[in-house]
């Protein structure tokens, strides 16, 4: 899975797309192995732009918790942004809202975490 | 058949307390506030279609106990728990002291909460009755004997009336029990469990409980799958929310709603029941969980629709 990475504003911008379920979950994973280890106190945080995700199923929140694990015992930031609202509704009823700080834009969380750096 | 449920909570039995059964009353009064509920017939209409669940009733406390009424003469129960209780009264109330009975129970497995109720089931003590328990685990007789030794329990397990006897059963084995055609099969819980397919008179259900599922492992779901593959009902360990499941409560031996739907949807089952019920959640939690998993089996909906219920003591549920 191409994730489009982007640096902005002080902030790494991932981007999955379509699906994530248990066809495209170790794809998503594989993907974003690279940038959770450089996801580290003083790196950049790590924003993942939901915004074309179409849906995502329990094996591919299973990869962002696995994610968020990793990047907290390494003092390092992830965060969420840009739901669809059915995808958003994913996060809460499977409470992944309460795993990750969500935001509205790539922008918004970037305002917020672009200057740890 | 019909599935009767007598102990829908997990892990520890639970009760209602007296500032839960007023913040039930105060509810429902304020609701009633200017609706001239003049007449009996008024009262009863409001109090079973205007209130909901968690505010007329209550999810119950008691822990895992399932009879499944067949019309055969045999009886068949899945698990043990504090719901035995009121099962075996409910046999001796049925059928009296008199006439002896049998009785055939199919054990997930033997952890405390789960075999709780067996020297509460009136049943055990009265000469006459038969009483077979299948179980996949080699310690299965050990267990219920432990839980009566001193100085756990005042009646030994040797002194129980009842004929009682132990049945290990195969996994994967295809068995005929009870008129029914019984399959086991194991599942992920500190100690193993497993859970039952059974099938009967054209119709089939799952009993699945305490049952983690690994998310990462995509063999094991095809397993489960398999498993429930057309089945009528699924009743499901779906004690915890996903985020929990998989990460403080990981290995916790639980699984979660999400995972319900996903398992059911892709195997076609009919009816998806929630069942053993995290203790730390009151009625108004576990019936916000309902809502919440009938949406998202809503937004997940492929070509036919799931049917999502909650488990409740005192539930009965056709098959």
């Amino acid at each position: 899975m191409d994730l489009h990475p982007n640096t902005m504003d002080g902030v790494k911008v991932l981007a999955p797309s379509g699906r994530i379920d248990h066809t495209s979950a170790d794809s998503f994973q594989a993907a974003l192995e690279p940038h959770l280890a450089q996801c580290r106190d003083h790196e950049p945080p790590l924003v993942i732009d939901m915004s074309a995700v179409d849906y995502i199923s329990s094996v591919g929140l299973r990869v962002l918790m696995v994610a968020a694990k990793q990047v907290k015992a390494q003092n390092g930031c992830i965060v969420i942004a840009a739901l669809t609202p059915m995808v958003k509704e994913v996060f809460e009823i499977s409470r992944f809202n309460l795993v990750f700080d969500l935001f509205d834009s790539v922008s918004a969380a970037a305002r917020t975490h672009g200057t740890r750096a | 058949m019909k599935l009767r449920f007598w102990g829908t909570r997990g892990s520890l039995p639970i009760a209602l307390t007296a500032s839960e059964v007023r913040a039930k009353l105060v509810c429902a009064l304020n609701g009633a506030v200017g609706r001239q509920l003049d007449t009996p017939e008024k009262i009863a209409h409001y109090v079973d279609h205007e209130l909901g669940f968690d505010v007329r009733g209550t999810f119950g406390g008691h822990s895992s106990c399932v009879e499944l009424v067949t019309g055969a003469a045999e009886h068949v129960i899945f698990d043990m728990g504090s719901g035995a209780r009121p099962l075996g009264a409910s046999f001796l109330q049925r059928f009296g002291a008199e006439t002896p009975q049998a009785y055939h129970v199919f054990m997930s497995h033997v952890h405390w909460d789960h075999i709780m109720g067996f020297p509460f089931f009136a049943p055990v003590y009265i000469p006459g009755n038969r009483i077979v328990i299948h179980g996949c685990h080699a310690v299965l007789e050990e267990a219920f004997r432990r839980q009566q030794a001193p100085p756990s329990f005042p009646v030994n397990f040797s002194e129980l009336a009842a004929t009682i006897e132990f049945d290990t059963l195969v996994p994967g084995k295809r068995y005929s029990i009870a008129g029914l055609e019984v399959t086991a099969k194991l599942q992920r819980h500190e100690g193993d469990s497993y859970g039952y397919r059974i099938a009967a008179q054209g119709k089939s259900i799952v009993y699945t409980t305490d049952s983690e599922h690994q998310l990462g492992d995509s063999a094991e779901r095809d397993r489960f799958i398999e498993f429930f593959r057309d089945a009528d009902i699924v009743v499901f360990d779906a004690m915890y929310a996903l985020a929990d499941a998989i990460s403080v409560r990981a290995d916790w031996g639980h699984s979660s709603n999400i995972v319900g739907v996903e398992l059911c949807q892709a195997a076609h089952v009919r009816c998806l029941c929630m069942y053993h019920h995290e203790p730390a959640y009151d009625d108004v939690r576990i019936a916000s969980v309902l809502q919440e998993t009938r949406r998202f089996e809503e937004i997940t909906r492929g070509d036919r629709p799931l049917e999502i219920i909650s488990a409740y003591d005192g539930l009965e549920l056709d098959v």
